[in-house]
């Protein structure tokens, strides 16, 4: 029991995952900076935005939906956290899995996107609500072929858990350079997890330049605080989720730290660069985009996985 | 006191305009670009005022726009400061007299700090701030 709420709090939950989101949103910060020839903030400059955050009014709108306003962060935020200590726990130790552990985390994975929506839609604010529904057409948007994606290299082992995917990756090698159809996936995946993030091209919800800050545009002080470091967490959670489905997953023995490091900054620094080459789609081209370009890729890479390449 | 530390190290600010001729926003646009970068020291420029620390206030205050200035004030989240940049938002300028003009933003709301200038450097700008965040 203790063991377990060490787990979800200190090491490969909460606090570990929290810490090194935000590290890592700061290389996001700095590369960003180094492309525009700028210098860019210095390396603490995301633990002092959120502690100053904690430190501000928090201000509920008039008409807005309290409860939903005030949960909606929290939701989020047990969201990532979960995800992140899921995935850890297997790399850890590949025995832990359970029956259908992939679905939980897709799950699991949806609810920081439902946080940004219940949150807008009760903060009684037009610009709010117009972030809102283009967070609700880009979930449904992107979700559909990522779950396809996911669901390519666990048909091609026969196999509903990510640790007998870990292990299977262990003996045979990298799904990713040893079949076609996790080509395919991981291509169709990397792009869908740019929409989940909310980057270019996929900000769409909020849009900074259009609609402000779309769903976030009432929150203040500590909520928006929670929003932030939610965002941060995804930015860690997500790249080790794909990792561990397509790319041998994070190991810890010696040398083997290293390389998972490398694969970790290689898929980081492929989201920045795409972040920052890309000008914004409009919310109905990314909708055409994911469902008549994506979706039938991921469709041939499942097929493919059927066939047995 | 850690509070206020991490208060001078991430200022975000927030833009208001109010019946000025643009010359100002400028200059205050030119803050942001690479050649002066004012990330590196925390300061970013926020969409909704709910997020911001500090208003950046250019122009004089019109009839049109005094509800909307007072609205804006009341809406963000304390701890709150306004800078008033350039001439007309420090003393009214040259539109000092006209018919339709308020006053300068202190008639209206607690003004922090002035930068003059038609329009102010972007040094004087940074000037201003670095000094406003010394003061806190």
């Amino acid at each position: 029991m203790a063991a377990n709420i060490f787990y979800f709090i200190v090491f490969p939950g909460f606090l570990f995952t929290a810490v090194v989101g935000l590290l890592v949103s700061w290389v996001d910060r700095k590369i960003t900076a180094r492309i525009q020839w700028r210098v860019g903030p210095p390396w603490y400059q995301n633990f002092v935005d959120f502690f100053k955050l904690l430190g501000k009014e928090t201000i509920v709108p008039r008409g807005a939906g309290r409860i939903g306003f005030l949960f909606a962060p929290l939701m989020g935020l047990i969201g990532v956290t979960l995800v992140s200590l899921i995935l850890w726990q297997m790399n850890l130790d590949p025995q832990r899995s359970f029956m259908g552990d992939v679905i939980v985390l897709i799950y699991l994975s949806i609810l920081p996107a439902l946080a940004i929506v219940i949150g807008g839609s009760s903060s009684a604010n037009p610009l709010g609500a117009i972030g809102t529904s283009r967070e609700m057409k880009l979930i449904l948007a992107d979700e559909l072929p990522f779950i396809m994606a996911i669901f390519t290299p666990l048909v091609k082992i026969g196999s509903l858990k990510v640790g007998s995917i870990i292990t299977y990756q262990l003996n045979h090698g990298m799904m990713f350079t040893h079949h076609l159809s996790s080509v395919i996936a991981l291509v169709v995946a990397f792009l869908c997890m740019q929409a989940k993030l909310t980057f270019v091209p996929f900000d769409i919800p909020e849009a900074e330049q259009e609609i402000m800050a779309g769903p976030y545009i009432e929150y203040s002080g500590p909520l928006l605080a929670l929003f932030k470091l939610t965002r941060a967490m995804m930015l860690f959670a997500m790249p080790v989720f794909l990792i561990t489905i397509f790319l041998g997953g994070m190991q810890f023995n010696g040398w083997a730290i290293i390389w998972s490091i490398i694969k970790y900054l290689v898929i980081l620094i492929l989201i920045i660069l795409i972040k920052n080459t890309n000008p914004r789609l409009r919310i109905d081209q990314a909708l055409k985009f994911f469902w008549l370009r994506m979706f039938p890729l991921s469709c041939i890479g499942f097929v493919l996985a059927l066939v047995g390449l | 006191m850690n509070k206020l530390w991490a208060l001078k190290k991430s200022i975000w600010v927030y833009h208001v305009c109010s019946g000025s001729c643009n010359n100002c926003d400028i200059e205050i646009l030119d803050c942001l670009t690479p050649k002066f970068d004012l990330e590196r020291f925390g300061i970013l420029l926020v969409g909704s005022v709910r997020h911001a620390d500090v208003i950046l206030a250019t122009g004089s205050i019109t009839r049109k726009a005094l509800p909307r200035i007072k609205r804006v004030y009341e809406q963000m989240p304390k701890p709150k400061l306004v800078i008033a940049v350039g001439g007309c938002a420090c003393s009214g300028g040259i539109f000092k007299n006209g018919y339709n003009i308020v006053g300068p933003y202190d008639k209206i709301i607690p003004v922090t700090a002035y930068i003059p200038g038609c329009p102010p450097k972007p040094e004087a700008i940074i000037d201003g701030v670095v000094k406003v965040i010394n003061s806190l």
